[in-house]
């Protein structure tokens, strides 16, 4: 192994004399004082390493000895990661000592102890490849398959399978031969460099289901696909991360991966203490149940916050190898724009717009791309839905962050500042958002197969409802409330209608928090309904009280259980309101 | 400070800049202190055996065989019960005349506290004032600063808010503090009598900008002292944090550093985070809530200053003149308390949240009315009445000077809709109506 001493420091930057070969990426150990601090080499120039430090660097002397591991940075994978709470290195969080995150302390992200009651799945003498099931193991409820590591390339075939039965994660489970015969030792925990995709897949077609969060101004309006991406940008105050969470606690997926990224500790802290009390809405379980989170929030060593998305994207990659719909949510990516900033400015490279490193934008889009919906070797289907948080400074959605997102990603979920000052939670843009699934025909089908006939074109009829109503606000308020037609009201009441009642959504209300596909379908046609209905006003004063009481019985309506007694009653007032105003 | 028995002294500057200066040593560790020709200074940078250090006050008249002595530690604080009551500078030694504090030495600005060892805070703290109890309400353990233009009184306000709670200690961090407002601070705590609960560092105008950079870390391990030793909720209000920043900036800019968007370094949201992630619910009981002042310019809060501020805060809170009433309120319509969830309807009365969006709604018709009437549109009947609601609402409630208890302020804002508003116009749930709609 390679070996070397420290010469330079400068924050968390540390240059280290070598004395042989390292390599890009990889991980060396610096000895202070007995203190192990983990870093990685980001620059080679002659025989000093650069080297980026996961913890602070305070005290640190020249001439501290460094060893090199000849590895990257990797993730442990294998049966007992849900349910944990990482750190962005993938130290179990609830293992460490103290009340602080004492440097140098790296715990072991497995529990070597627990025995699994493993089923194998293959036979002594079948040919398998990287990423094949060999077995499985119950976790919580998730079916987790034993696979063939990934690290291995080409056909093996199965010399020897464990039998049925109790086993530790690294007990031997399975020897594999490639074709001259060599052996290789399968144990229930395989090692992957996290900065890699995962490729163990046969293929990865377009996306073309939809996959639903609950939240209406997301799934009626710009659904988001089954292993697509999206990415929320938004000043702060706008609700970025209660929209993350809400996504976390009601989208219907197997298994959600949340990256807290350089975000606040008390957000964490809310994941931590809730989503063990929580219900998931699916199964019945608890939330956590379903749940890993790897937590590195802003105050944390900031390289360890840059390695934190990676680990996450990695773990859904094992777990979407498994035939499982994941759900990873980022919060934020633009935190992790900025550590990628300051190493860059640390290592005095040329700076690009806004003194983000050049190739922001390449490893945005890299990264993005490593979500998706794919096939596997055996015909299932895994997918890996992928949404990130963005903080846009200043609220500018011209920002490089943004902006090389925006390339990458397929929905755009803005979140706007005025629809957040007055209130109008999720904040989500209904004029500005867009969801590119929405023009995929495959992604039409499915909709209007699986949710209503004819439903895409009651989701444009929302949409131009909105924009209309926008365009006739924007007249009243140029030329006055009655220097505009009668029309300009109608049409602005009218999408005040679609937005309070669809859009709007009150994520302390237990009923209203998260709304099933089939009530939103069901309230969507009830407003379209409303809204199609001819309605005859004499003056323009006379739409506001008569609206805000359409309104008001409409949004009775989403606090009461689906079709109840209470929801059946507001709603059959309905039809007394609008009795009073139809043309007849 | 004394140095220990066998210290190396240096003596051949090989470069001085305007706030840094690098010398030969071996053997010297990154962050540790020292002084050039007796100023305190701090190593930032070691590259082979050239060591550079930042002279917190400045390199003038510093020669290039000037005496560099190593602390071999980083800054450190002396903690225990004897800060109570008592008044340090940035590098905290006492400025009041009295006694050196004795007490464990630790190091400032230390490692992060566990995120799975946090609590979620819960614990509300009560101020009296409408604009936070009523509509954004303060929890333990959060933290939150004023964004406030320099002419308007948050040195006033922070000092209401801080006598107002019922915090076991109460820690100003004072940075680039005018000394009229240091004796503001000093004389308010003073008169109200609670100066044993108050710890303070300060840095004014009068001290070196640069030292400003070690006032939030000294507050905060003095703050986790008490806080975790003592189990006491400790309040740290910081001020300015604006000023802060400006030092950070010129030590990276000293540094040849690129800077980032408005001058600033491209660390900022790291070094913002570092101090106020500090604020933190211990399970056992502790806490610490920061309030912090970052003032803006025009009210711009697309500078990069307080736009990573409000990332990183929980909420913020904006003062601003009521015309209609010539009094200082808390701007119902962009402040934010993000923790209010947590209280609002659990640690108070049920309605509590409904009523709070009710009449921040409202009070944004009455806003878009203004506009309407200022651009010399007709108001319709409802504009009329926001209007006349907002004012009663100003004047009966978010007055600065109104000190009353939430329920009170509940049972106000009740009486306030049914003055001026009809039942669906306020879109509350029917059960709160039914009970609260006298």
């Amino acid at each position: 192994m390679t070996k070397g001493t420290v010469y330079g420091i400068i924050s968390n930057l540390v240059h280290v004399k070598v004395d042989g070969p390292v390599s890009q990426n990889e991980i060396c150990y610096i000895d202070l004082n007995g203190v192990k601090l983990m870093a990685e080499v980001i620059k080679v120039t002659g025989d000093i390493a650069y080297t980026q430090v996961f913890e602070s660097t305070r005290g640190l002397t020249t001439g501290c000895p460094v060893e090199f591991t000849e590895r990257m940075l990797e993730v442990k994978l294998g049966p007992g990661m849900l349910s944990k709470n990482y750190d962005g290195l993938q130290d179990d969080l609830n293992e460490m000592s103290g009340l602080f995150l004492t440097r140098g302390e790296y715990t072991d992200p497995l529990d070597e102890n627990s025995i699994w009651s493993f089923t194998p799945l293959v036979k002594a003498g079948d040919s398998v490849s990287a990423g094949d099931w060999l077995g499985s193991v119950q976790e919580n409820w998730i079916n987790h398959k034993i696979m063939v590591p990934f690290r291995l390339e080409g056909k093996y075939t199965v010399k020897t399978i464990a039998v049925a039965g109790d086993y530790k994660i690294s007990d031997t489970i399975a020897v594999l031969t490639d074709s001259e015969g060599n052996e290789q030792v399968v144990t229930m925990v395989q090692y992957w460099p996290v900065k890699l995709p995962i490729r163990a897949y046969a293929s990865k077609p377009r996306p073309f289901k939809m996959m639903e969060t609950g939240v209406r101004t997301i799934d009626t309006l710009n659904p988001i696909a089954e292993g697509g991406t999206g990415f929320t940008p938004g000043p702060f105050g706008t609700g970025k991360t209660v929209l993350q969470h809400s996504i976390s606690q009601n989208a219907e997926a197997d298994l959600i991966i949340v990256a807290a990224c350089g975000e606040r500790a008390n957000e964490v802290v809310e994941l931590f203490s809730e989503f063990p009390k929580l219900d998931d809405p699916r199964t019945g379980r608890k939330l956590i149940e379903r749940t890993i989170i790897i937590c590195n929030t802003s105050n944390m060593p900031v390289a360890a916050r840059e390695a934190s998305v990676y680990t996450a994207m990695s773990i859904a990659e094992y777990y979407r190898s498994m035939g499982l719909k994941v759900l990873l949510l980022a919060d934020s990516t633009s935190r992790w724009a900025q550590a990628l900033r300051e190493m860059s400015n640390r290592m005095e490279e040329l700076p690009g717009p806004d003194a983000f490193p050049m190739d922001l934008p390449a490893i945005i889009s890299n990264f993005y791309s490593r979500a998706g919906y794919v096939y596997l070797n055996n015909g299932s289907a895994g997918s890996i839905t992928f949404i990130g948080a963005v903080s846009p400074s200043g609220g500018n959605l011209k920002e490089p962050v943004t902006e090389a997102t925006k390339k990458t990603a397929r929905c755009f979920y803005s979140l706007s500042q005025d629809r957040a000052d007055s209130k109008r939670y999720p904040a989500v843009d209904p004029i500005d958002s867009y969801s590119k699934y929405l023009e995929y025909e495959e992604v039409q089908d499915y909709l209007n197969n699986n949710i209503a006939p004819g439903w895409v074109n009651s989701v444009l009829a929302a949409k131009d409802l909105l924009l209309r109503g926008k365009e006739a606000k924007d007249q009243i308020n140029i030329l006055g409330d009655d220097g505009v037609p009668l029309d300009y009201h109608s049409s602005f009441w009218k999408s005040e209608l679609v937005d309070r009642i669809i859009l709007v959504q009150d994520g302390f209300d237990d009923v209203d928090k998260s709304t099933p596909m089939k009530r939103q379908a069901y309230m969507l046609n009830l407003v379209l309904k409303v809204c199609d209905t001819d309605l005859s006003f004499e003056s323009y004063e006379e739409l506001q009280p008569y609206y805000t009481k359409l309104i008001n019985t409409l949004g009775q309506m989403n606090y009461q259980p689906f079709q109840s007694d209470d929801f059946r009653k507001y709603e059959a007032q309905l039809d007394t309101i609008l009795d009073e105003r139809r043309v007849k | 400070m004394a140095g220990k028995a066998f210290q190396k002294i240096y003596t051949k500057l090989s470069q001085i800049t305007k706030a840094t200066c690098t010398v030969n040593a071996t053997g010297v560790g990154n962050e540790e202190l020292a002084t050039v020709g007796g100023r305190m200074a701090q190593v930032v940078k070691i590259m082979g055996n050239s060591v550079t250090l930042q002279i917190f006050s400045g390199t003038e008249g510093i020669g290039t065989d000037a005496e560099v002595i190593f602390f071999g530690k980083p800054p450190t604080l002396k903690v225990s019960d004897q800060l109570a009551g008592r008044f340090f500078n940035a590098y905290g030694n006492p400025i009041d005349g009295g006694p050196e504090i004795e007490g464990e030495e630790v190091e400032i600005g230390g490692p992060s506290v566990n995120p799975v060892r946090r609590k979620e805070p819960s614990e509300l703290i009560a101020t009296g004032i409408a604009g936070i109890d009523l509509n954004n309400t303060l929890v333990t353990g959060q933290k939150i600063p004023f964004f406030a233009d320099p002419d308007q009184p948050y040195n006033q306000v922070m000092a209401t808010v801080a006598l107002r709670t019922k915090a076991d200690k109460i820690i100003l961090g004072g940075m680039g503090l005018s000394n009229d407002d240091y004796l503001f601070y000093k004389n308010s705590f003073e008169n109200a009598g609670v100066i044993d609960k108050i710890i303070s560092f300060v840095n004014t105008t009068d001290d070196p900008p640069v030292e400003r950079l070690l006032v939030p870390d000294m507050a905060l391990t003095a703050a986790e002292y008490f806080a975790i030793q003592k189990n006491e909720s400790v309040l740290v209000l910081l001020t300015d944090l604006t000023l802060y920043c400006d030092a950070l900036s010129i030590v990276s800019n000293r540094m040849d550093q690129i800077p980032s968007k408005d001058s600033m370094p491209g660390s900022l949201y790291s070094d913002l985070a570092k101090i106020y992630e500090k604020a933190v619910q211990f399970p056992e009981g502790g806490s610490i809530t920061i309030i912090a002042v970052t003032t803006i310019s025009g009210g711009d809060i697309t500078h990069a200053i307080p736009d990573n501020t409000g990332y990183i805060t929980e909420g913020q809170l904006y003062l601003r003149r009521d015309t209609d009433i010539g009094k200082v309120i808390i701007d119902p319509a962009r402040s934010l308390s993000r923790l209010k969830t947590k209280v609002m309807g659990k640690r108070t009365r049920e309605d509590h949240p409904q009523v709070m969006s009710a009449s921040v709604r409202l009070n944004s018709d009455a806003a878009n009315a203004k506009t309407k009437m200022e651009n010399g549109f007709d108001l319709s009947d409802y504009d009329v009445r926001t209007l006349a609601f907002a004012r009663d609402y100003a004047e009966q409630i978010l007055a600065i000077d109104v000190n009353i208890g939430t329920d009170e302020m509940l049972d106000t804002t009740w009486a306030l809709f049914k003055k001026h508003f009809k039942k669906e116009e306020v879109g509350i749930k029917d059960e709160f109506m039914e009970l609260h709609w006298k």
